[in-house]
């Protein structure tokens, strides 16, 4: 077993300062002489907009100026990532997302008008002040209602509030339609997933910071990807040339997608502390982030599986409404698109599938990726019609899955929906799944739950996704509008020591930890001589970011590539100083040896060469020893796993416990055991927090009535089990360097499936006919299912 | 107003209005941005502290009234030579935080727990993190720590 090296659980190098209070968090910085920025936001969902008169609040003590949408006439809106083409081949309907709202407010939380003052208590205080002059408007929520002939539109100049019409693979869908018409057995199953706030712990900050001697700016932001907001707020929003923007996310308090995208305060503080010659910052407090940060899921699902007579799956086809939102934000057209519908297959060999999503706009806060984006939707529709069939058809759920696995000798193997898996062996995580959970001993523990007075009941998953996000050619075919590769530098030092500044952020991942790892393997040298830069456009590589479980996958395999033009270089260099040829060159423990031979140099000796070339071959090799790789994968990764959830429903209550709670995931090769451990229960939290507790309620006017940890169910310590994960199975990613698959949102995937599975599955052992509960399963929810 | 507090074994004076809570006289007049602010409605815990020895949510009291107080906030809990308290160094080995966001407070509420309760049970630690949301870890890793750190024996993470 590696002690340092991939493989190994280091402990994290990160954990100190946080530990310590001295993380240095968007918030902490205070630059001198900042101001500090109030945004007045809309109270009303949907309305008119006259005028703002803010004059009697620009008078008011301490306040430096009060910024309109008018302010913004010259500024671009904020772009999105991503165009959809629909079944009929017309592009998706993509209306202008404003800084601020002009002359219609379109959802709870738009921004009306931004007072920058000398405090923020200055800035909250004149925002009072300010008459906003409106007219309401019927507010659009529901999307069949939204779609509806006649409907109210959210956008006036669009010509209906349905953003796109997509079919996935049009093609099949006549022949999908006939293999449902000569089915065997068909299973249809109606459901919610239900929309989510992500609530990362630290809210969104923005300090803007303009420098008149060169003209420069420097926006400090909460961001998963600083590279990302430079170019979209740079060349699309504010017309600011990278070389003269530099954005730092330096430590950020999670992020779980909802910090990707850029969002109109970023632009905002941007901008005004340029017109105002002064740092101008903005702290969200968690009110506004709830009314204001992308939202997560709220798709509306019909699924349908037909079976042949043996109960092979022979076709699926699904319906679904996806919520935008008022606007599209940065990502939102390609959640419910492709990366939702080409994972329709699963882990199963359904031959035939058609998806039609129909994203529909709403004067709700936008829609966007939250942990899983697209694939927990597709996962949790397809895991629960599997198991409903099961049920109707009297078969073990386990069983069902099984036979119509895809089978560990089938990969590569070409789904019909697009994307082909490279590897994978899923009854591998089943069987230990089952293994691990105890499945085959429920029974003795469902009597013993039955002796208490309570239903157990137990469920399972199984899960595919797709990581490793993406392929710039395939994704640019399929509508986006950036690459999706990632880089990394590698600097080393004279002594020895390396620097890597990579494109990937971390803000929880540990990458500071793991990365390292993984150099110090390739050249045999301790992890602590590698420390990695990340999160400051000024001084790492053009990098997408982190999301989609893509830092190992895509930043981890442009780090290796880079260390890898390293080693070349410091083969030669070694090569010279042992008066050997290159080829015999060896790399092992830190130092380069000649084959065949006593002769050794060390590692830092040919790094000190590279700095210090006096006897050196200045006509072959340049000095330095210093590599940019840019990895763009060539294919997804697909991490695979089962997971296992075993409930107790309260009769008389309809309160659901988890008792335990089992994942067997296949990852692939795994850097740090411990880290990916821990990224699994995390995900697992959030699942079990989906599918149990939380929920973003809107009302009929659009009003958000869960705004505040009061009303929206955050999973506490006391909800949550101890998670049972296990990640021995493994078959390594074949297109990638490291063999790796990602593993950061496959808890959240694969759980709320299993857990929903688990409840049906104790209310029908109870003689219930109850075949479906929308999440969250609250006691009220699962208590009226029972006694319908 | 003009403050002053012990704050982490030290006098300390700082400026506040009436309406200054706790939190904010910590991080923005004393420089301590250790203690975290998560939410608006005293639920998150993200800023828990120690007032005259109990636990307590700094954002649900006024900077003026812990007038004279005995404060301790994380940057307080480290050993006298800079090393990692029993509760830290527990955190570190469990992996008990990933983003390092509820941390403190995290940190905060076990070091309260295990003065009054130097053994819990599973079932006390997580009674008692009620008031503290982490969004990263599921718990799992937290409670592993809180146990290894009151000395009952807990699992290493797998190798």
């Amino acid at each position: 077993m590696p002690k340092d090296g991939i493989g190994a659980s280091v402990k994290r190098r990160e954990d100190p300062r946080f530990l310590t209070g001295r993380g240095r968090y968007t918030d902490d910085i205070n630059l001198k002489g900042q101001a500090h920025v109030h945004f007045l936001r809309a109270d009303v969902a949907h309305a008119v907009l006259n005028g703002i008169d803010t004059a009697e609040a620009a008078a008011m003590p301490g306040v430096l100026r009060i910024f309109t949408a008018t302010d913004f006439a010259a500024v671009g809106g904020l772009p999105c990532g991503w165009q959809i083409t629909d079944r009929h081949g017309q592009p998706m309907q993509e209306p202008k997302h404003p800084i601020m709202a002009e002359g219609k407010i379109r959802h709870v939380g738009e921004i009306l008008a931004a007072v920058v003052a000398e405090s923020v208590e200055q800035a909250r205080d004149a925002a009072e002040a300010i008459v906003v002059d409106y007219e309401e408007l019927p507010a659009v929520i529901d999307m069949k209602a939204a779609c509806a002939e006649g409907a109210v539109k959210v956008h006036d100049d669009l010509a209906s509030n349905l953003c796109y019409d997509w079919g996935f693979v049009e093609e099949n869908k006549a022949a999908v339609d006939e293999a449902f018409a000569s089915a065997a057995h068909v299973t249809t199953l109606e459901l919610v997933n239900n929309r989510l706030v992500a609530n990362p712990m630290e809210p969104r900050v923005a300090i803007g910071d303009y420098a008149l001697h060169d003209d420069s700016s420097t926006l400090y932001t909460t961001s998963q990807n600083p590279h990302v907001i430079r170019l979209l707020m740079g060349a699309f929003v504010l017309g600011i040339p990278e070389h003269k923007l530099r954005v730092v996310a330096p430590d950020v308090g999670g992020g779980f997608g909802t910090k990707i995208f850029h969002y109109a305060e970023e632009a905002f503080c941007t901008f005004a502390a340029k017109q105002l010659r002064r740092p101008v910052k903005w702290t969200s407090t968690r009110s506004e982030a709830f009314i204001s940060d992308a939202h997560g899921r709220d798709h509306v699902t019909k699924i349908e599986l037909a079976l042949d007579g043996d109960n092979n799956f022979t076709a699926l086809r699904t319906d679904t409404y996806a919520n935008m939102g008022a606007y599209l934000s940065t990502f939102a057209p390609s959640v419910p698109t492709w990366l939702h519908g080409t994972l329709m297959a699963g882990n199963y060999r359904t031959p035939l599938i058609y998806v039609n999503v129909k994203a529909v706009f709403t004067n709700t806060v936008p829609v966007d990726a939250y942990r899983g984006a697209g694939r927990p939707e597709a996962t949790f529709q397809l895991e629960r019609v599997v198991d409903k069939a099961a049920r109707e058809l009297g078969v073990d759920p386990a069983e069902l899955r099984r036979q119509n696995f895809i089978r560990k000798d089938e990969f590569p193997y070409a789904t019909p929906v697009a994307v082909e898996y490279d590897t994978g062996d899923y009854e591998a995580t089943l069987n230990k799944a089952l293994e691990m959970s105890d499945y085959a001993g429920f029974d003795t523990r469902r009597q013993e739950s039955a002796g208490r007075g309570k239903l157990r009941g137990i469920g399972l998953s199984h899960y595919i996704e797709a990581c490793g996000i993406a392929p710039s050619n395939l994704v640019g075919q399929l509508g986006a509008r950036a690459g999706l590769y990632e880089s990394a530098t590698v600097r080393v030092n004279a002594t020895g020591g390396i620097v890597v500044m990579t494109g990937s952020h971390s803000h929880g991942q540990g990458h500071e930890t793991s990365f390292p790892q993984v150099i110090a393997d390739m050249i045999g040298i301790a992890p602590d001589q590698v420390e990695i830069v990340h999160g400051d456009t000024a001084n790492t590589p053009m990098g997408m970011g982190t999301y989609g479980s893509r830092s190992i996958a895509v930043g981890g395999s442009a780090m290796v590539r880079a260390t890898e033009k390293i080693i070349a270089k410091a083969k030669k260099i070694a090569a010279h100083l042992m008066e050997a040829a290159e080829a015999d060159i060896e790399l092992k423990d830190g130092a380069f040896t000649v084959a065949g031979t006593d002769k050794s140099v060390a590692w830092g000796d040919v790094t000190l060469a590279a700095y210090v070339p006096h006897n050196y071959p200045l006509d072959e090799i340049e000095p330095g020893l210093e590599e940019t790789a840019f990895y763009d994968p060539a294919n997804f990764t697909y991490p695979s796993g089962c997971y296992i959830c075993e409930v107790e429903v309260d009769p008389d209550t309809g309160q659901v416990e988890v008792q335990s709670f089992t994942a067997a995931d296949d990852f692939g090769n795994v850097i740090n055991p411990m880290i990916v451990e821990g990224q699994v229960h995390g995900g697992v939290g959030q699942g079990i927090g989906q599918a149990l507790l939380e929920n973003c309620v809107y009302d009929a006017d659009g009003q958000l009535l869960s705004a505040s940890y009061m009303d929206y169910a955050m999973p506490r310590a006391r909800d949550l089990p101890m998670i049972n994960v296990d990640h021995s199975c493994c078959t390594p990613c074949t297109h990638n360097p490291l063999g790796v698959k990602g593993c950061g949102e496959a808890g959240a995937i694969g759980s709320p499936p299993a857990l929903v599975n688990a409840v049906i599955d104790a209310l029908q052992r109870a003689g219930t006919d109850v075949g479906h509960i929308d999440m969250p399963l609250s006691p009220d929810r699962v208590w009226a299912a029972m006694n319908a | 107003m003009k403050l002053t507090m012990h704050v982490n074994g030290r006098e300390v004076t700082g400026e506040a209005e009436g309406r200054t809570l706790l939190s904010a006289f910590l991080r923005d007049a004393l420089g301590l941005t250790g203690t975290h602010i998560g939410c608006d409605t005293s639920q998150c815990g993200a800023c828990t502290v120690h007032v005259d020895g109990r636990q307590v949510k700094s954002c649900t009291m006024f900077a003026a009234e812990a007038e004279g107080a005995q404060v301790t906030t994380i940057e307080g809990m480290e050993n006298a030579d800079g090393s990692l308290s029993v509760i830290q160094q527990a955190f570190q080995d469990h992996h008990g935080l990933q983003c390092g966001f509820c941390t403190p407070g995290m940190v905060m509420a076990a070091a309260a727990l295990l003065r009054d309760i130097p053994q819990p049970t599973e079932a006390q630690i997580r009674a008692h993190l009620d008031g503290n949301i982490c969004r990263c870890t599921g718990y799992h890793n937290i409670v592993k720590a809180i146990l290894a750190a009151s000395g009952q024996p807990v699992a290493m993470a797998a190798e």
